[in-house]
């Protein structure tokens, strides 16, 4: 920690917070809540955050006179901590991100953010990574990962240049053994539970099946899973309009929300829950799979743990698998 | 609990209802509600003291309403926010079969709104003691602790608005939030953001809200917010000797004037 803090860089790691553990800016490892399975947000709440500004303007005597964030003032940051589903999340937001055109504000926070993996040793009844093509020892888009082998010692991978840069500030802590640990034999046992493809073909394929209501009937519409989803990327934006002077914000937005596609006209295409929980079925299984070669899930299960109706994602992808 | 399943299953099968909601297991040691129409699924069926869900907040659901006659397992809670939604002309007189089941296991079965009425007379349906606890605590801070603790506990807030969408009496189709003809409440959740929405939400549950808690069991950032509506239901009692959810017709507090009402507060 003591060279992390060296490079000037902001640290965030899990902390805990009464009940729940969130991504904090630390500065010691006393701070950093190493026994928590998961935070309750995903890492996402870095580079996409529930609000920020992208833009402010002022009303001019003629015109207005617009300012953007200015990019090169963002802060660099080091993602201590987070899981391999956190780390792979950042594939599907940078997927969309980068769609039909480049979001500046997102890419380049990425940009200045190394992330420091931590492989997961235990997992609980929500996890499902393994069915998604990830797993509690994935280090896709992690700069560099940590697995621990005992209360002393950790497997460190070095696995991008710019994790190499950043090891470079705590090389003398590392060590190239004769033979390097099984990290397998470290990791959570997270059993696959269903077939990806069968669950993208099965979902494409039966787009007006009953199980749709049948899954959805206690869904309440709220935003809670697309908030805490590490691959969520839907948004508002709102201006904030003062007399002369005002600010645009970008929002988290989620599709489980009633308003979420009602037109001008008074027409809602998804106007009922089922058709909205179809979507969001859809979209992480099929459409992004279809636009994108992405599957938009990372099996972290947070939507599952944050739902208050329990409607638990897992359940529902096996349901689908079996249809 | 077998006269549960039974009842249930006996209801579907002659058509009585087209559907029941109820409480199943759920992930690990929680609870789910239900959805049945078929009688053989009344097995499935469980109560118990974790099953807490307030399921009256599925009554005016859409596609609920639309699957036809509607049967519920009803705590005392979700019978009160049903007197209160029938008190709003939600629904008419024995449009819904309300089954409840009492500390002493007994399955009663409510076909009409006096026979609810009647029972919440003695029903135990107060603030649960531990929470009224918190509310004491709350009410003996000081103005700048008691705003320093709310917007400590708002910061967590990033408007998923479950606490809404779990509250039996947040019903509306278009919430006061989501106008932006103006935009009375900002939609970010910054400071003030969060902070207009949580006090016009429990404005707007004076006089309604029927303290069942379930806002706060929602709220996956683990905001205490039953404690706010739980102030304002006591306040409401206080000033206006009302308590919501006991009649099927009562008249809205803030909104009904008799000449015997209190003044005494506002000059």
């Amino acid at each position: 920690m003591d060279s992390l803090n060296g490079t000037g860089k902001i640290i965030m790691a899990p902390v805990r917070k009464g009940k729940l553990v969130e991504l904090e800016p630390v500065n010691s490892s006393g701070e950093i809540a190493f026994d928590a399975m998961l935070t309750t947000q995903s890492a996402k709440k870095t580079t996409f955050p529930r609000w920020e500004k992208v833009m402010e303007y002022e009303q001019l005597q003629k015109g207005i006179n617009p300012k953007e964030v200015d990019l090169d003032t963002l802060p660099e940051l080091i993602l201590f901590g987070i899981r391999p589903c956190d780390a792979s999340g950042f594939r599907s937001l940078t997927a969309i991100f980068n769609w039909d055109s480049a979001d500046q504000l997102y890419l380049k926070k990425l940009e200045k953010t190394t992330i420091v993996s931590f492989a997961c040793h235990t997992a609980d009844e929500y996890c499902f990574c393994t069915s998604v093509e990830g797993g509690p020892g994935n280090t896709a888009n992690s700069d560099i990962q940590f697995t621990r082998v005992n209360d002393d010692n950790f497997l460190v991978e070095i696995l991008t240049e710019k994790g190499q840069a950043l090891a470079a500030s705590f090389s003398g802590l590392l060590s190239d053994p004769a033979q390097l640990p099984d990290k397998m034999q470290f990791l959570a046992d997270v059993p696959i539970v269903f077939d990806l493809k069968t669950v993208t073909g099965k979902a494409t394929a039966n787009f007006e099946h009953p199980t749709w209501l049948q899954q959805s009937y206690r869904c309440i519409g709220c935003g809670a899973c697309a908030y805490v989803c590490p691959t969520c990327a839907c948004f508002d934006i709102q201006d904030e309009h003062l007399i002369r002077k005002g600010v645009r914000l970008r929002l988290w937005d989620s599709c489980g929300f009633s308003l979420f596609t009602l037109h001008t006209s008074g027409h809602n295409p998804r106007e009922v829950q089922s058709h909205r929980w179809r979507q969001r079925i859809m979209h992480k299984f099929s459409y992004m799979p279809e636009r994108l070669n992405i599957t938009g899930c990372e099996g972290c299960g947070r939507c599952s743990r944050a739902c208050p109706v329990d409607m638990n994602i897992k359940e529902h992808l096996i349901t689908i698998a079996e249809l | 609990m077998n006269d549960l399943k039974n009842s249930v299953a006996e209801m579907l099968r002659n058509k009585t209802i087209n559907l029941f909601i109820g409480y199943g297991k759920g992930t690990g040691t929680r609870t789910r509600a239900l959805f049945l129409t078929n009688p053989e699924e009344a097995d499935k069926l469980i109560f118990d003291e974790n099953c807490s869900q307030n399921l009256a907040v599925y009554l005016l659901k859409d596609e609920v309403k639309s699957a036809g006659k509607i049967g519920f397992l009803a705590t005392n809670f979700a019978l009160r926010a049903m007197m209160q939604q029938a008190s709003e002309f939600q629904f008419k007189d024995g449009e819904i079969i309300a089954l409840h089941i009492t500390s002493e296991h007994r399955l009663i079965e409510f076909k009409d709104f006096k026979s609810i009425e009647m029972h919440l007379e003695q029903a135990e349906t107060g603030i649960p003691a531990a929470e009224r606890a918190d509310v004491e605590r709350i009410r003996a801070m000081s103005k700048q602790e008691r705003w320093d603790f709310w917007m400590n506990e708002f910061s967590r807030c990033f408007k998923c608005y479950a606490c809404r969408a779990a509250c039996p009496l947040c019903y509306c189709h278009r919430c006061t939030t989501d106008c932006n003809q103006p935009q009375w409440i900002p939609v970010a959740s910054h400071d003030l953001g969060n902070l207009n929405w949580h006090l016009m939400r429990a404005m707007h549950l004076s006089g309604r809200c029927v303290n069942c808690g379930d806002c706060a069991r929602a709220c996956p950032m683990d905001i205490p917010l039953n404690l706010l509506t739980y102030c304002l239901v006591d306040d409401i009692q206080k000033d206006f000797d009302f308590v919501a959810g006991m009649k099927s017709n009562a008249l809205y507090a803030l909104s009904t004037f008799k000449p015997d009402d209190k003044e005494d507060f506002i000059l």
